[in-house]
């Protein structure tokens, strides 16, 4: 894998690209035809999203009318407030929030903590161990997830949150992570820090953990998005009513009410709202974490 | 309690025992460090994949034990109309998903790389359905896509076309159909990789080309292709193996339909497994799709590797 090792600052993506690239501008004719593109398709990017959002606040017979009607009749607010009479939102946020935290934070431990003994302790098998990690990510989740079924039906985890936190905790990907980035941090630290007689999980925690904050956040992120919007997992492992995410409930939701078609709309804006919001006030850390798997992956 | 990680430098008889001590220590604490993550990992990831190939030669249902029946779930698989359908609606889906999102990825991290101002929020925009959950997208383009009062329908008929296409109630629409939310759904996401890849390439390059006067063009394809291979390989794989194994997209499109027009591996292996408890069968799909992802990936390691020579 080492022909992918490239050596870019992950951050490179956000400082402005005037200060690296000193070219002259592009002419004014260029310019506004690659305005014309950008803007055309962020149009058809952003057209579902519009599509839902203006649905969502039509009657139902409003949202299918010929001609299309881009802009609701008049503002139904109350679909947001049916919402939660007609389905179990309340349980299946409440569910969905106890997943993301509980596996984010395991995600955050497991991860980090693996990831120093594979980027700062030396010893026999580090490195073909690190390598059936990695080639992990290569195996379609899909193609095991029948035996994995099994064990975790054998161990009585089926059917429970559990299933869940098992499943999405201990993924390779936080450790491939964190390990790129504890590798960017100087060897000569940690060999102080030996020297003044601290030992390796003092240095974890005192040195390594603070150091790697903007690591931490960008998988803390990731991991959280990946939990929040996970729809085979929950599909497969929570067979209870009571027991559904989000994305497992609005599921349900659409084939019980499938001709309600505002309220569908209502379900998923609230479904994909907290994760627009996390997303937009962390956007850096998430352009940072893909960044880093993709370019040193 | 000093961990020192060099060796010392004669090997006396005192320092060699000292030595492989230390080698012990190190060895004791790295896999401390481990454990966490990796019992977790050795029971859920790849315990199941060592169990499925046992899996794959035995018939089981849920009750009862696996019974050793050697290659008889691959010789029904030989004779399985549906599996040669699924695996042909994957290769369909992969030969288009590939370059569709390639290409577009491309295009955006080409166009956002450079000094514009609103980048940011195109980048943002781009990246947006990435994140968006599956259930939402997949529920949203249903309705878009629908046949009779459907917006993308009605915007192809002020358009012209009078007889626009049924989409996902369509069986030779369904599976575009697939594709193009696949492709709306992951481009901002290779499009990062991209634009972290062109942001590698050093300014002097392009330089030295314009000096010795290469247009655009000739620009791109001296300078630009050749940098950007390690990141076009990385998501040539990653695009692979997320097309091989597409699921929930048509889980919550189309459900394999209508017939089996975009019945794909996955999913198959779903059915067969999840809802008719054939847990031997389902695992002889599932070695196919592992093989399939494996024998691709290595197939692309050693191309990259002859190119890059």
């Amino acid at each position: 894998m080492d022909t992918m090792l490239q050596s870019a600052p992950a951050d490179a993506l956000l400082t402005p690209i005037a200060r690296r690239r000193p070219g002259k501008r592009a002419n004014p004719v260029v310019r506004v035809l690659i305005y014309v593109l950008l803007i055309a398709a962020a149009a058809g990017v952003l057209l579902p999203f519009y599509w839902m959002v203006v649905s969502s606040l039509k009657t139902d017979n409003d949202v299918f009318t010929v001609p299309i009607k881009w802009l609701p009749h008049s503002v139904i607010w109350h679909n947001y407030l049916d919402i939660w009479r007609k389905s179990q939102m309340t349980t299946w946020l409440k569910n969905t929030l106890i997943l993301s935290f509980v596996v984010t934070a395991l995600q955050l431990f497991t991860g980090s903590f693996a990831a120093y003994g594979f980027a700062k302790v030396r010893f026999p098998g580090r490195d073909l161990l690190f390598i059936v990690y990695v080639g992990t990510i290569a195996v379609p989740w899909q193609s095991y997830m029948i035996p994995q079924f099994i064990l975790m039906s054998h161990l009585h985890l089926s059917n429970s949150l559990w299933s869940i936190i098992a499943l999405q905790a201990f993924g390779a990907l936080g450790v491939f992570l964190m390990k790129q980035y504890y590798e960017s941090i100087p060897e000569e630290l940690s060999e102080a820090a030996r020297i003044d007689g601290m030992s390796e999980y003092g240095i974890y925690r005192r040195i390594m953990l603070p150091l790697s904050a903007p690591a931490l956040a960008s998988l803390a992120l990731l991991t959280f998005v990946n939990t929040w919007n996970d729809y085979l997992g929950p599909l497969i492992y929570l067979r209870s009513p009571n027991l559904r995410t989000i994305q497992l409930g609005l599921s349900t939701f659409i084939s019980q009410y499938n001709a309600e078609y505002a309220l569908i709309m209502t379900g998923s804006v609230l479904s994909v709202l907290p994760i627009a919001v996390i997303f937009l006030l962390g956007q850096r850390y998430f352009v940072e974490g893909i960044a880093t798997t993709g370019l040193k992956g | 309690m000093a961990t020192t990680i060099e060796a010392p430098a004669r090997p006396t008889r005192p320092a060699r025992r000292r030595r492989s001590r230390q080698v012990w220590r190190n060895t004791a604490v790295g896999w401390s460090f481990l454990l966490p993550n990796f019992i977790g990992f050795a029971v859920l990831t790849l315990a199941p994949v060592l169990v499925l190939f046992y899996l794959a030669f035995t018939d089981w249902n849920v009750f009862g034990v696996a019974k050793w029946t050697g290659l008889a779930n691959f010789q029904r698989l030989i004779h399985d109309q549906s599996f040669w359908t699924a695996l042909e609606n994957t290769l369909y889906y992969t030969a288009l998903h590939i370059p569709l999102t390639m290409g577009a990825a491309l295009g955006l991290a080409l166009l956002l790389n450079r000094k514009l101002r609103g980048v940011a929020f195109f980048r943002t925009v781009a990246f947006f359905p990435y994140i968006t959950s599956i259930v939402a997208a997949a529920q949203v383009w249903n309705m878009l896509f629908s046949p009779q009062y459907g917006p993308v329908d009605a915007v192809l008929r002020v358009v012209g076309i009078s007889h626009p296409p049924g989409w996902t109630v369509s069986t030779t629409w369904s599976m575009p159909a697939v594709i193009l939310v696949g492709t709306w759904r992951e481009m901002g996401y290779y499009m990062l990789i991209f634009l972290a890849g062109l942001q590698t390439i050093p300014a002097q390059l392009y330089e030295a080309a314009r000096v010795d006067g290469a247009n655009a063009w000739q620009r791109f394809r001296a300078v630009t292709v050749p940098s950007l291979r390690p990141t076009t390989f990385f998501v040539t794989v990653m695009l692979t193996i997320g097309s091989f194994k597409v699921f929930d997209l048509i889980l919550l499109l189309t459900n394999g339909g209508p017939g089996q027009s975009t019945l794909v591996l996955s999913q198959y292996i779903y059915q067969t497994g999840f809802q008719e408890n054939h847990f031997g069968y389902a695992s002889a799909i599932s070695v196919v799709l592992f093989v399939l992802c494996f024998v691709v990936t290595i197939v692309q390691f050693l191309v990259n590797k002859r190119r890059s020579v």
